[in-house]
């Protein structure tokens, strides 16, 4: 066996993770979304690093599960998940490949983080531009700021009009 | 019917199950509003919040568990503590009252925790300081919504203003409890675990008087009432709430689905 030309057995792991789809939002999988930090061999097992998305994301123990069985049905296994909470996730995590196929399947992907430290503006605050993952235009107007997963916020387009969804940026 | 847990005395495990029971019992007063919210957008924003609450305390408490000699679990300090044993500030026990009493209430909560897990963010405890990370992005949004809502009602009708006045003269008196120091707070401090109480006083009233001027509302005057839930002294509600969220757990002990 070459091991230059024979992918390694984390390697092949990633490329297991690019195919297990986010529970929520199965247009991406989980390594597009960026909660993949480490695949590490301790040769008896593999085991998989994950960081968490929201506190109380509740697909967090269905993505441990799904992981899992992924890796053990590819006959990379025994695998097991480990959670590691720092560095926070961060949408800027979300790949490019993940972006383009959550707007494709009609979610807004987000835009870049807006800075953790800066105060709270109440008043004349603009709102941020997102652009209709349908048509494109930049005429939307945000609906409800909680969605139907913590993840997301309801959009509409004004100038299509067609309702949306918009990962949100944190 | 399952018998409650009894927990060490640890001042530095008290510090952080006033925490984890801040988001506890803020999160199961936000989830009462699911299906009763006054339009769509604010159920789904209300038990979305819940779900951001309930996460936090979720991890604070495993935190907290892992330090009893009995290694508890999350649910056994969830579900089989007894009334005196939780510790968050009477504030978060309030019945939810009308949609005003929730807004303001979730702004001064959520102004609050933002402040203290900024603070938390550098504790001495790795652990804490990583679930602050991303309970901070989260309590963030959530002051941002509550005090968007502020001001639409605030500053909206007269009917919408009039509860606002209303609530706020309610809530405000339970607002000195957040800060007001004792041992648990010194010994926190002292191993670098998290801030005293009173070091946020003053950040919040800064923050709380911007979201109160821009909803053209007036804080009200402080009185002498003091309320004591972070001591285990709770009002006659904690009971009533208590009895909902453990009954389960006590009459089937270990229930799970």
């Amino acid at each position: 066996m070459n091991a230059t030309l024979e992918a390694t057995r984390t390697e092949r792991a990633w490329a297991v993770l690019d195919a297990v789809p986010d529970p929520e939002v199965p247009a991406i999988s989980v390594r597009e979304l960026g909660i993949v930090r480490e695949v590490l061999d301790h040769g008896a097992s593999l085991e998989i690093v994950l960081t968490p998305t929201y506190s109380g994301c509740p697909a967090t123990e269905v993505i441990e599960q799904s992981v899992c069985e992924a890796i053990d049905a590819a006959g990379l296994g025994p695998a097991r998940v480990t959670m590691r909470r720092a560095p926070a996730w961060t949408t800027d995590w979300i790949s490019e490949d993940g972006r383009r196929k959550l707007r494709d399947y009609g979610i807004a992907p987000p835009g870049p983080t807006a800075d953790g430290s800066a105060p709270i503006r109440i008043v004349g605050r603009r709102a941020e531009a997102v652009a209709c993952p349908r048509c494109g235009s930049a005429h939307t107007e945000r609906l409800s700021a909680f969605g139907s997963t913590a993840c997301k916020a309801l959009y509409r387009c004004v100038a299509c009009k067609e309702p949306f969804e918009h990962f949100k940026p944190i | 019917m399952q018998a409650s847990i009894q927990l060490p005395t640890d001042p530095l495990l008290q510090y952080l199950l006033r925490i984890g029971d801040t988001c506890l019992i803020l999160g199961q007063r936000l989830g009462e509003w699911c299906g009763h919210a006054p339009i769509i957008e604010e159920d789904i924003a209300l038990t979305n919040m819940a779900l951001d609450l309930i996460g936090q305390a979720r991890g604070v408490l495993t935190l907290a568990g892992d330090q009893c000699p009995q290694d508890y679990h999350e649910d056994q300090l969830a579900f089989l503590r007894d009334e005196r044993d939780y510790l968050n500030p009477t504030l978060v026990e309030l019945p939810r009252g009308d949609f005003a009493f929730t807004v303001l209430r979730n702004a001064m909560v959520a102004t609050w925790l933002k402040l203290l897990w900024e603070r938390l963010r550098d504790s001495s405890d790795a652990e804490l300081a990583a679930i602050a990370g991303k309970a901070l992005k989260e309590a963030r949004y959530h002051q941002q919504h509550a005090a968007d809502w502020a001001v639409r009602l605030g500053d909206g009708t007269d009917e919408s203003r009039r509860r606002c006045e209303a609530a706020l003269a309610r809530l405000w008196l339970y607002t000195p409890e957040l800060f007001e120091d004792d041992a648990i707070d010194a010994a926190a401090r002292a191993s670098g675990l998290g801030p005293a109480a009173s070091e946020l006083r003053e950040p919040w009233l800064a923050e709380m008087r911007e979201i109160l001027d821009a909803a053209t509302l007036a804080p009200p005057a402080e009185t002498t009432f003091r309320s004591s839930g972070r001591r285990g002294v709770h009002s006659e509600h904690m009971g009533y709430i208590l009895s909902e969220m453990q009954y389960l757990q006590r009459a089937f002990p270990g229930g799970a689905w």
